[in-house]
């Protein structure tokens, strides 16, 4: 199980991304830097969180338009899997790998705390290391990640099954509609996720519920 | 408007550029002819307060600065500290006051990215950041402004930036309406043998500048930052400058690539006083002359002069000395990380600062006596006024438990999550300890099990009422946060900010607690390698609260044994180690009288730096022993407080015994110093407690079993029991009440 990294100039939880990575997984994942020729032959693409491009336009416009997002798009369409987590969800969203928007939170404010998630599907390659409905820990740290979609798109992700992840127990940080906290493309190939499951994966972080996440998509047992 | 470099010389443009009429006559003197106009603002930049610190030079020599761990003292742009297996912790606290009343967002913002930079440009990657914020009254009508506007200034770079916010204060005082304070901490991690300085050797090398394009923003900031305001503070928004974290992430990236290349053989990032300073530094530390050519700068704005260039404070700009032969492949790097990279000068052997702009020399200055021979003042200052002490009968009444819940629901003791909760405090996956116990822990990366403790303190009511004993009580409240964790304290930064030193008062507020710092980090073996010095800090004459922050960092063998303040579990005996028999005894310049009775008189509580330093060594030796499950060090509102704090925190309610015969309210709300709470996973009638009491008593300590923890209300002898789900409830109300009110 191979997996790469894309980086844009300023992500900046790439490096918390790869120690996830290597350490769950037990190699160092490939890190592509946004100008390189090409993604190397990978079964896994992470695109990591930050602040592509200072956040300066909508978040993850930028990057989304970058030479690099085409050869991501290719990757995904051959069934390569893509997992994009904050930013890099933003990004997903920008370059059209998965529907809907994420607007500024409610609160106007970036928000940092943890929060409970509840696993709303299991039948992919990401969140099958879980129980469905089992309600796991993890931390979000953003400032515009409250989803939105139009009737028809959230009926389909509803219907089909694609909310990966949904805010549970009142914790919902942001004013997600219906508490979406993460979403699959139709294909089931492409994650992207506002929380941070690669910052609660061992004892300093104070738990490691986001672990099966990473251990199912590296086949390693968690 | 364009300025012009020809402009003539009168008094009046002296005195706007903050010069006295016989500074100026030190620089006739020194020059031996009138200066140029862009002269006038370089010497403007290198001789006012914020840049050559005239007025406390003389006594922060008094301050100790060296220890066994101490790579680098003062005098770089961060402290450096050895903490074994060839690492070291690079950190700085500063000051970014002015800007931020005058923009809050902005100022506080670029505050966060200045001391960043100060941190990476000696080689290390930032880890954490703390910030010390004060803010005036919360019902000034521009208190929830500037809240807001520095609040989300902080987040808005440090979360781009990427590096975890991990510890603070926040705190409201009438005496901060027209002058807030933001002190900006930041640290890193470097090799011990990779450390980069500001230093520059070796003759005909190439000067070269760094980062962001160069703009009339900040022209003038240094000055602006070194004088009192007045009712004209609007009209000096244009000289605050404006924060870019994503051009600064970039930064921080290229620089650590380039210096892992070897090109680098000085580099200062351009901070106050931009182009002018970073310059002189090099040169003058080096003793080597600088030629600076203008044309070669980049810029983002036409027709700028050189003046404007001089004493640009745009952000995200490095100055660096590179190897020659290494130029080509320090290029490439910038040129990845698309920031401009330009050849602006040369070093010389002629110990001149020479500005060439538009084929014409601007500028020709002696570079040593530039940086070295700024104006140094020995103020006159007055001994500070100490209030009486309080009557010993002077006790003022109020019911335990209301008191509790008005205190810990009061601006001064509530949660500050609102707050914290806006910065990214886990990014980089190290934070052990996040903001809201007594010191910020994080683990250190490439090492199997050390971690780093860090704090910031200040207790400006107890530095007004007596700035000896603040400014010992600053230092010992910072060293107490720390062995709180478990942590050695290793070494500190201060941030002095003060009002205006031409006040005879106001300078003994600054020499007193000057004294106090020092005489406290002797005795505790903790060391100032860093700092700041923010004096005019006041608004139409009126002072701020002399405010000494300390910022400190500490070292954990095992970052696995670091301690919390919450209660662990129900039925662990608590016992308060240190202070005086009678618990509590000092309610003299109380958040209990100021808060609960508007009082602040009395004399600031003493500390004891003997006991202080027997105490805490005592604590840490249980804690890294494994016995300790929690610990808290007691503060503001004394035990009380504390007790209510560790029991939110921990979900878990306790049950203390009251001293018979000693008024409640100087057990509980006494805010005498050097004491510890501890819960121990001991049977309190059993052996290993009975050894313990008998080394404290040996020891001189005092250690007394108040109570146990357990059940859902804290319990304080007789006074009626208080739910911790109320105490809690209270203590996270009163922010997100205020904010949105």
């Amino acid at each position: 199980m191979k997996a790469a990294v894309i980086v844009f100039p300023g992500l900046n939880r790439d490096r918390d991304m790869i120690a996830a990575l290597t350490k769950i997984g037990g190699a160092e994942p490939a890190v592509v830097w946004h100008q390189d020729a090409d993604i190397p032959d990978v079964d896994l693409i992470v695109i990591p969180g930050g602040f592509s491009y200072g956040d300066y336009l909508r978040c993850g416009a930028i990057a989304a338009r970058s030479p690099m997002m085409d050869k991501v798009r290719e990757r995904a369409s051959k069934g390569v899997k893509v997992l994009g987590v904050c930013n890099g969800f933003q990004i997903l969203i920008e370059a059209g790998l998965l529907p809907g928007a994420l607007m500024r939170n409610t609160s106007l404010k970036f928000v940092c705390r943890e929060v409970k998630l509840e696993v709303a599907s299991t039948d992919n390659a990401f969140t099958s290391g879980y129980a469905k409905g089992q309600v796991i820990r993890c931390p979000v740290a953003h400032h515009d990640g409250n989803y939105f979609a139009d009737a028809e798109t959230l009926a389909a992700l509803e219907g089909d099954g694609r909310v990966a992840f949904r805010y549970a127990e009142g914790t919902n940080p942001n004013g997600s509609i219906n508490n979406i906290a993460g979403i699959l493309n139709a294909d089931k190939n492409v994650l992207g996720l506002m929380p941070h499951p690669e910052n609660l994966i061992e004892a300093a972080h104070g738990g490691d519920d986001g672990r099966a996440l990473f251990a199912t998509l590296l086949n390693k047992a968690a | 408007m364009t300025l012009r470099n020809d402009i003539e010389i009168t008094p009046q443009l002296v005195a706007d550029h903050g010069l006295k009429p016989d500074e100026y006559q030190k620089i006739l003197d020194l020059i031996g002819r009138v200066p140029s106009y862009t002269e006038l603002g370089i010497f403007s930049a290198m001789w006012n307060e914020h840049c050559s610190y005239k007025s406390s030079k003389k006594w922060l020599r008094t301050l100790p600065t060296q220890g066994p761990r101490v790579i680098q003292g003062p005098g770089e742009n961060a402290g450096v500290v050895d903490i074994g297996d060839g690492q070291a912790v690079v950190f700085k606290m500063e000051s970014h006051n002015h800007p931020s009343f005058i923009e809050p967002y902005q100022g506080a913002a670029t505050g966060v990215g200045g001391i960043l930079r100060d941190v990476f440009t000696m080689g290390a990657r930032p880890v954490a950041a703390m910030n010390a914020l004060r803010f005036g009254a919360p019902e000034h009508e521009k208190t929830r402004h500037l809240v807001h506007g520095v609040v989300a200034g902080v987040g808005g770079y440090g979360n781009s930036f990427g590096v975890p916010t991990v510890g603070g204060e926040v705190e409201f005082d009438a005496r901060y309406n027209g002058n807030i304070l933001v002190n900006a901490f930041a640290a890193g991690l470097a090799d011990t043998d990779k450390i980069f300085y500001s230093k520059a050797e070796g003759v005909g090398l190439p000067v070269v500048y760094l980062g962001a394009k160069t703009g009339r923003d900040g022209v003038g900031g240094a000055t602006m930052a070194s004088a009192e305001f007045g009712d004209d503070i609007e009209e000096k928004r244009p000289t605050v400058q404006v924060g870019d974290p994503f051009t600064e992430k970039r930064l921080l990236e290229a620089c650590l690539e380039l210096m892992a290349t070897g090109a680098v053989i000085a580099i200062q990032d351009m901070g106050a006083a931009g182009l002018t300073c970073s310059a002189v530094e090099m040169g003058a530390k080096g003793d080597l002359g600088i030629e600076l050519d203008l044309d070669k700068v980049p810029v983002r704005e036409e027709r700028m002069t050189a003046y404007e260039m001089m004493l640009s404070e745009s952000q995200e700009r490095m100055l660096m000395v590179l190897h020659p032969d290494k130029e080509a492949a320090a290029r490439a790097v910038f040129e990845k990380w698309e920031l401009d990279f330009a050849t602006v000068g040369k070093t010389t052997d002629d110990l001149r600062f020479r500005v060439l702009w538009q084929g014409e020399e601007v500028a020709n200055l002696p570079i040593k006596e530039l940086g070295d021979e700024a104006p140094e003042y020995d103020r006159p200052w007055v001994e500070p006024k100490i209030p009486a002490a309080l009557a010993a009968n002077d006790v003022p009444q109020m019911d335990v438990a209301d008191a509790l819940l008005k205190l810990v629901g009061g601006h001064q003791c509530s949660s500050r999550r609102w707050v914290y909760e806006q910065y990214d405090t886990m990014i980089q996956g190290n934070s052990i300890q996040r903001p809201g116990g007594d010191a910020g822990v994080i683990r250190v990366l490439g090492h199997d099990s050390k971690g780093l403790a860090f704090t910031s303190d200040v207790n400006p009511r107890y530095c007004e009422a007596n700035p000896y004993e603040g400014g010992k009580q600053a230092v010992a409240e910072c060293w107490r946060n720390l062995t709180a964790t478990g942590a050695e304290p290793l070494a500190a930064t201060d941030n002095l900010n003060f009002g205006n030193p031409e006040r005879p008062e106001i300078m003994g507020q600054l020499v007193k607690a000057v004294g106090g710092i020092g005489d406290a980090c002797r005795a505790l073996d903790f060391p100032i390698v860093s700092g700041n010095v923010s004096l005019y800090n006041e608004t139409n004459g009126r002072g701020i609260l002399p405010t000494p922050t300390i910022g400190g960092v500490g070292l954990l063998p095992d970052w696995q044994k670091s301690i919390r303040i919450g209660f662990a579990a129900a039925n662990q005996p608590i016992l308060l180690i240190g202070g005086p028999a009678l618990r509590g005894t000092h309610l003299g310049q109380s958040i209990y009288l100021r808060d609960l009775f508007d009082r602040r008189d009395g004399d600031a509580p003493h500390v004891d730096l003997a006991a202080e330093r027997k105490t805490g060594d005592f604590v840490r030796k249980l804690i890294r022993s494994g016995v300790v499950t929690a610990c808290h060090d007691l503060s503001d509102g004394g035990l009380g407080v504390a007790l209510a704090e560790m029991a939110i925190s921990g979900g878990i309610g306790a049950t203390v015994v009251d001293i018979e015969g000693h008024d409640p309210i100087l057990q509980y709300f006494g805010e005498d110093q050097g004491r510890y709470l501890l819960t121990l996973n001991l049977d309190p009638q059993g052996d290993e407690i009975a050894a313990l009491w008998n080394e404290a008593k040996a020891l001189g300590i005092e250690a007394p079993w108040i109570g146990t923890t357990g059940g859902s209300d804290l319990v304080l002898g007789k006074a009626k029991p208080v739910s911790v789900a109320a105490l809690a409830s209270a203590h996270e109300s009163w922010f997100p009440n205020y904010m949105s009110a």
